[in-house]
């Protein structure tokens, strides 16, 4: 809906996927979330076990976890669970927090961004204000000490993950905000006798839809990772409730007899997170006309 | 440039009262007890009031903030409720060690970053140069406890080229610092790919080209050290970046900065060392911007500081 996609027209939906559909970095990204979302939402149907479910012939006569085979695809853990269903079922984890938390801190940040890129004066100057506060924050320091006021559940993690990464979207929004207040369009509606609402709704914001897509693409990317470390760290998501950061911190002192209960859960977090940031800066080429032509 | 220069620091004095105010509240409002972990699990109701009184922690938040804050101000950030040590002494030292740690990140960014970003930019269409966007996509998407526990396995574990842990010498800050620096050379090769297509394109090197000057000597001596100036003043950045990596980094390889201190602090609940290390990286963050502000119009004169 900015000037340039206006000029061709209402076939615009159609043409940002098409020509996002010629991108084949685009494709794979799109591809492992689609992969990922299903497994996901299929999990109860495709897990070959229960996540929680510790099998009494999960681990070695030894004690030690099974190496990835024939019954158990991926190996089981310390505790002779499958990893694979976990995995899966850490998929819904990783998902929900990426998106339910990552539409938190847009919504946060565009409310933030717009207000004080729209009006001016001491409401504008004590927004950006706190908004250069809280990028002073070691956002994860902040997102540890978060995590440890409230017992982190997932939706305290989600909610923890929304309040630290809100700051970079209000700056884009701000940025963008202010500077289409000093447009002439937006003068004009003034002048018709529009109404601050109006503006911001009819005028503003779908101006601000297409960034709002990209940063909100990308910033997926950064939640999962997000989510993933504090779960690492054993502050996120708490277990028995699977997530492939916890996988990691539940199994990593058994790291170098077993590294697949590592590296597998890891390579999962890479592939989600590599695939919003590759998506994303596919959306950024195609809706962003400021960017276009410069690679 | 003087007055410019005075209202950021007065920004900065007041950001870092911001973030000291609500540090405190957050940790104030903590529903762990600190005095718990003191005493312990056996202790008499009475040892828990005496302690409480003692640290003072039975006064209002007002009364406690002010304390704090009044104490900061001649130099004195508390004690530790658990070690018993100043908080300051603490910090200073554990922070030659998360200094190093990352000086060393820096280094093997832009190593990786601009080599990875020039190499790009050269052929530029290429395979060679998708498969290397590919691999700065990839180096910021890995989460860096993964790429440590990797570089773990196979360089420490596996190929024991490297110590598994410990701090002292120079092969023991190999890994740390690449697992720090991996993620921001995937920026830096970015940047320093799409900013190398710029200079390329310019007149001066079409000139240069045209005197007859070999290509290298016109990549090395002309175009390079132009390309890698608009870069230069993303380090301040890099530093607020570092300030989070720390806290991983340091404890997957066991690294004694101030990143463990930090989270071993968060763990035990001992409130002085999370608000000074808060506080410290926050200031790393502040000046770190700065700077890179402050670099800004060296590099490009054309940029005036207002």
């Amino acid at each position: 809906m900015t000037d340039a996609t206006l000029a061709e027209g209402p076939t615009r939906p159609q043409s940002t996927l098409r020509r996002l559909l010629r991108r084949k970095l685009a494709i794979l990204g799109m591809g492992i979330i689609a992969t990922v979302t299903l497994g996901a939402i299929f999990a109860p149907w495709i897990a070959p076990f229960a996540p929680q479910e510790q099998m009494f012939d999960g681990l070695t006569l030894e004690g030690a976890p099974m190496p990835p085979g024939e019954k158990f695809w991926l190996g089981t853990d310390l505790l002779g669970r499958d990893l694979f269903s976990r995995i899966l079922y850490g998929a819904r984890t990783s998902l929900i927090i990426g998106v339910v938390a990552n539409g938190l801190a847009l919504i946060i940040g565009t409310l933030i961004g717009v207000a004080a890129g729209y009006f001016r004066g001491w409401i504008g100057a004590v927004l950006m204000r706190f908004t250069d506060l809280m990028m002073a924050f070691p956002a994860l320091l902040l997102a540890i000490c978060l995590a440890a006021i409230f017992t982190p559940s997932l939706w305290i993690v989600a909610m923890v993950i929304a309040l630290v990464n809100w700051v970079q979207t209000a700056r884009v929004v701000y940025t963008e905000t202010s500077a289409l207040a000093e447009r002439e369009f937006v003068a004009a509606e003034k002048t018709l006798g529009a109404g601050t609402a109006r503006i911001l709704f009819r005028h503003i914001l779908p101006h601000l839809v297409p960034m709002i897509i990209v940063w909100g693409t990308l910033g997926i990317s950064t939640t999962v990772l997000l989510e993933a470390t504090l779960s690492y760290l054993g502050v996120g998501v708490q277990p028995p409730t699977p997530s492939w950061g916890n996988i990691i911190f539940e199994n990593q002192t058994y790291f170098q007899a077993a590294p697949w209960l590592v590296f597998i859960p890891g390579a999962a977090i890479l592939a989600l997170a590599l695939s919003f940031n590759l998506v994303g800066d596919a959306l950024r080429d195609v809706l962003d006309p400021t960017q276009r032509g410069r690679e | 440039m003087l007055a410019y220069l005075i209202r950021r620091l007065i920004q900065a004095a007041l950001i870092l009262l911001g973030v000291s105010f609500i540090t405190f509240f957050l940790l104030f409002v903590l529903p762990a007890d600190p005095v718990r972990q003191i005493a312990g699990r056996s202790a008499t109701p009475e040892t828990v009031a005496n302690i409480r009184h003692q640290l003072g922690l039975d006064q209002p938040f007002v009364v406690q903030y002010w304390r704090y804050l009044t104490g900061l101000f001649q130099g004195d950030m508390g004690r530790s409720y658990l070690q018993k040590t100043e908080v300051a002494t603490l910090i200073t030292a554990r922070l030659p060690a998360t200094l190093l740690l990352m000086l060393g990140a820096i280094v093997a960014e832009l190593v990786m970053g601009l080599t990875l970003g020039v190499v790009a930019a050269i052929r530029r269409g290429g395979a060679l140069d998708q498969s290397l966007m590919i691999t700065s996509f990839v180096a910021v998407s890995a989460p860096q406890f993964v790429v440590g526990l990797l570089l773990l396995y196979v360089f420490a574990v596996k190929l024991s080229w490297f110590p598994i842990g410990g701090y002292g010498s120079f092969s023991n800050l190999v890994l740390p610092a690449l697992t720090l620096g991996i993620m921001g050379s995937g920026w830096y090769s970015r940047m320093m790919r799409s900013s190398m297509i710029d200079v390329l394109r310019s007149d001066y090197i079409r000139t240069a080209r045209a005197k007859g000057l070999r290509r290298f000597r016109v990549l090395a001596l002309h175009a390079m050290p132009n390309a890698i100036l608009p870069i230069i003043a993303m380090i301040g950045i890099d530093i607020g970046i570092f300030m989070s990596g720390i806290v991983v980094v340091e404890s997957v390889f066991g690294w004694p900065g101030i990143g463990q201190l930090a989270w071993q602090a968060i763990q035990r609940v001992d409130i002085p060392i999370i608000m000074g290390v808060t506080l410290v990286s926050a200031c790393a963050i502040v000046v770190g911007n700065l700077l890179a502000d402050l670099i800004t119009p060296f590099i490009d004169p054309r940029i005036k500081l207002r």
